[in-house]
């Protein structure tokens, strides 16, 4: 078997290089060229600064905006810490966990009557996910509305358009984006 | 959204049956040293290659040379990431400056067992523990390595199929070398991209600190991760450049991406199958097996679509909604991404498991019972599912074998596989390899289920190795089981809210790893150097025919009986146990 320690130990080193640092370096060099946003990381920019990353979602708590889910991801939306609570079907967490914000939720959108969403209650696997589903989105227009003062019908024919149905037809599921949908509220309304 | 969920099922399985052939054809060109449309770039490249190592392309190996060879190549990386980790603190590419301290032996061993042996378990979490440095030049090169080793350990269990009367079964040195530069290689280029195109980031740039929409702060993780992402998949390796994997938008930001993301793990090995009829020059073989591997598939996606969509009765008492519409997704969507929803969470979750590769999009934790059952299943089902870059094949193989065995002791007759006699020798390789798996699950496991420690001990912190569990009661055991069963089986996927990350883990489930994956590879290439050494038999009137309806269901009936024999006691306590009481409203702390 040493005989062919040498000859590992050889194709281990050129291997390396290949694939450890020539690779990346020109998969690296070739998005900057022809995909320079997305490589970056999609970020966006408001007056002169960058204000998120299209893809991230944010930790949102004030009636003017859209909330976006629960998120395990350090104390929220941490997003150099991503992840999900784990906590599994029958954990007494979890359970708790729900409880509190459906009642919470209710309580900031006292219109809304019904139960609510799954996603809306529910953390998402990333701790980042930027979306809601459309129905999310909609049991909140009355409150965003209010907290703006404009009209409800205003606020929903934004959230309209920032619906995004499933990918070529079939793929994924319809959603709305939080992030881009509050940017859009604040250069919309003010 | 039942329909929806089929007519995507649809789409990915018929979009592999297209992929398979074309795929296969071209590996067997490969690993055949033939000629392929890739050789006017490649193949300077690979002399090269040869050249620098010292390897003499046309002169073979018989097996225990060639399972040495494969021994060395997993060691010297193995030591190579080791020190790469320990020693992290001082390389560069480290805009974060992670230092060493966050990598101490345990770790360090455990991870890189995990990724020498395509598992890629990760005891760590990655954007707060290693440097892009790390990552690329001590990580994702094994997902390389790793994966082409697998394809090379298939290919040569194939030529001792192939060939009769030989002593050889190919130069290990070239099948790697080939696996990785026509292979895992251009694949991987184009595939990387693809997902750039997509929002996929790839750059060295510090995380990003952005002043967010209600004014606070938010730190955003960066780094080379298009590149690491697509050998990650294609490899069936699995190891996130994130915590949350092919979750984090980052990764996986549209459901497009995700649709690839989940085609391309079975690409490489479903085109195995049919690289190994091509080999053994009767297509019809490798067919068979592609029949087995898809009933096990669409079992299993049909349970975990159908449990996951039904929800949790718990939550549905406090008011949520879990049924779907055409606004919302319904089910559990508790550890799932609303662009994904229920029927690309269940799917992902179920080709990640039947490949070895343990990628995740969704939180297995926090799955239903059953509909965490189906990936813990598929891993204990030795992950034969068209499985792992030729792990998956040679995995399946060893079960025909035990097929044709059962069958010929059924009727009385020398069985026999593709005109090559079964006997003694083949038959006590392949068991032990079996029973290896087995073992390296069930011992860890039970160990944990009882091993006690003092609180604030060295070995485990936490106290008792029970307690490192996020979750009380039948959900808690099966997160270790899951842990030494994903192990074992070189998947890496986890019930993630076990803190493993302590040195009584660490070391067994590094063990689990290695044993797992040497102890199967070297029965497995002891067995081609035995099949190659034999006579071809030709067929008569009595040999059992290999490629049609009976076999396949023969084959998947011996999957899932040795499976269900070895591991339903176990199962019965985890999952089905908290399935019963989930319905019953019984909750733990």
């Amino acid at each position: 078997m040493m005989r062919q320690f040498l000859p590992a130990l050889r194709l281990t080193l050129v291997m390396t290089v290949l694939t450890g640092l020539v690779y990346p370096a020109l998969i690296t060099g070739m998005a900057r060229m022809l995909f320079p946003r997305q490589a970056a990381g999609s970020l966006i920019e408001r007056d002169g600064h960058v204000v998120a990353s299209e893809l991230i979602g944010q930790k949102f708590t004030r009636p003017e905006y859209f909330h976006g889910r629960p998120s395990a991801a350090g104390d929220g939306y941490d997003a150099a810490n991503s992840g999900g609570s784990n906590l599994g079907p029958t954990s007494r967490k979890l359970a708790d966990r729900v409880r509190a914000d459906v009642a919470a939720f209710r309580k900031e959108n006292p219109a809304v009557k019904g139960p609510l969403p799954a996603d809306l209650v529910t953390a998402s696997a990333s701790g980042l996910d930027p979306d809601i589903s459309p129905e999310s989105a909609y049991l909140q227009v009355d409150r965003v509305a209010a907290a703006r003062h404009v009209a409800a019908q205003r606020v929903r024919q934004i959230v309209d358009a920032h619906v995004e149905g499933r990918q070529l037809g079939f793929l994924g599921e319809p959603r709305v984006n939080v992030v881009r949908l509050n940017l859009a509220l604040d250069a919309g309304l003010r | 959204m039942y329909s929806n969920g089929f007519f995507l099922v649809t789409v990915f399985f018929l979009a592999v049956l297209a992929a398979t052939k074309p795929m296969g054809a071209y590996m067997a060109q490969v690993f055949e040293g033939r000629r392929t449309f890739l050789h006017p770039l490649i193949r300077p490249l690979e002399r090269l290659v040869y050249r620098l190592c010292g390897v003499e392309e046309e002169r073979e190996q018989i097996w225990t040379q060639y399972a040495g060879a494969m021994l060395m190549f997993s060691i010297v990386p193995l030591l190579l990431t080791y020190l790469i980790e320990r020693l992290q603190g001082w390389l560069p590419f480290n805009p974060q400056g992670f230092g060493s301290k966050l990598m101490p032996p345990d770790l360090a061993f455990n991870t890189a067992a995990s990724f020498t042996t395509n598992t890629n378990w990760q005891a760590y979490v990655p954007e707060t523990t290693v440097s892009y440095f790390t990552n690329m030049v001590g990580l994702a090169t094994h997902n390389f390595f790793s994966a082409a080793v697998g394809i090379a350990i298939a290919v040569a269990l194939v030529r001792g199929f192939a060939r009769h009367s030989a002593q050889r079964i190919g130069n290990f040195w070239v099948d790697v070398t080939r696996a990785t530069l026509y292979v895992l290689l251009p694949l991987s280029v184009v595939f990387a991209l693809v997902l750039v195109s997509q929002g996929v980031i790839q750059n060295f740039s510090p995380y990003t600190v952005v002043k967010t929409v209600e004014g606070g702060t938010q730190t955003i993780a960066q780094g080379p991760v298009a590149s690491q992402e697509a050998i990650k998949m294609l490899g069936t390796n699995g190891g996130g450049f994130f915590n949350a994997n092919s979750a984090h938008p980052f990764e996986n930001p549209t459901p497009l991406t995700n649709f690839l993301q989940t085609f391309s793990i079975f690409l490489i090995p479903a085109g195995l199958t049919y690289t190994f009829g091509r080999m053994v020059k009767d297509t019809r073989q490798g067919w068979a097996l592609f029949g087995a591997m898809s009933v096990l598939f669409l079992a299993g996606v049909g349970v975990t679509m159908w449990a996951e969509q039904s929800g949790n009765p718990v939550l549905a008492d406090l008011g949520v909604r879990q049924d779907a519409t055409a606004t919302q997704p319904g089910g559990n969507m508790e550890g799932k991404e609303v662009r994904f929803g229920i029927p690309a969470s269940a799917l992902f979750a179920v080709v990640t498991t039947d490949a070895s590769c343990g990628a995740v999009n969704s939180m297995h934790d926090s799955f239903t019972p059953l509909g965490g059952l189906v990936p813990l299943v598929n891993i204990q089902l030795g992950e034969v599912v068209f499985g792992g870059v030729g792990a998956g094949l040679y995995g399946m193989l060893m079960f025909a074998i035990l097929a044709v065995f059962i069958a010929g002791l059924m009727v009385g007759r020398t069985p026999e596989y593709l005109g090559k006699k079964i006997e003694q020798k083949e038959v006590k390789m392949v068991m032990l390899a079996a029973l290896v798996l087995a073992g390296a699950i069930l011992i860890p496991a039970a160990a944990s289920s009882v091993a006690q420690f003092a609180k604030n001990s060295y070995l485990n912190p936490p106290g008792v190795a029970a307690a490192n569990t996020n979750n009380g009661g039948p959900h808690g055991l099966s997160e270790m089981l899951y842990a030494y069963t994903s192990a074992a089986g070189n998947n890496g996927s986890a019930f993630a809210g076990i803190n493993a990350n302590t040195p009584w883990y660490n070391l067994t489930i590094g063990m689990s790893m290695l044993i797992g994956r040497f102890l199967m590879i070297i029965p497995l290439l002891a067995v081609a150097g035995s099949l190659a050494a034999k006579k071809m038999i030709p067929v008569s009137a009595g040999t059992l025919p290999t490629h049609n309806g009976l076999f396949v269901a023969l084959l998947v009936g011996v999957v899932v009986i040795v499976g269900a024999l070895t591991y339903f006691p176990a199962l019965a306590l985890g999952p089905i146990v908290e399935h019963l009481l989930m319905y019953q409203r019984v909750l733990w702390s």
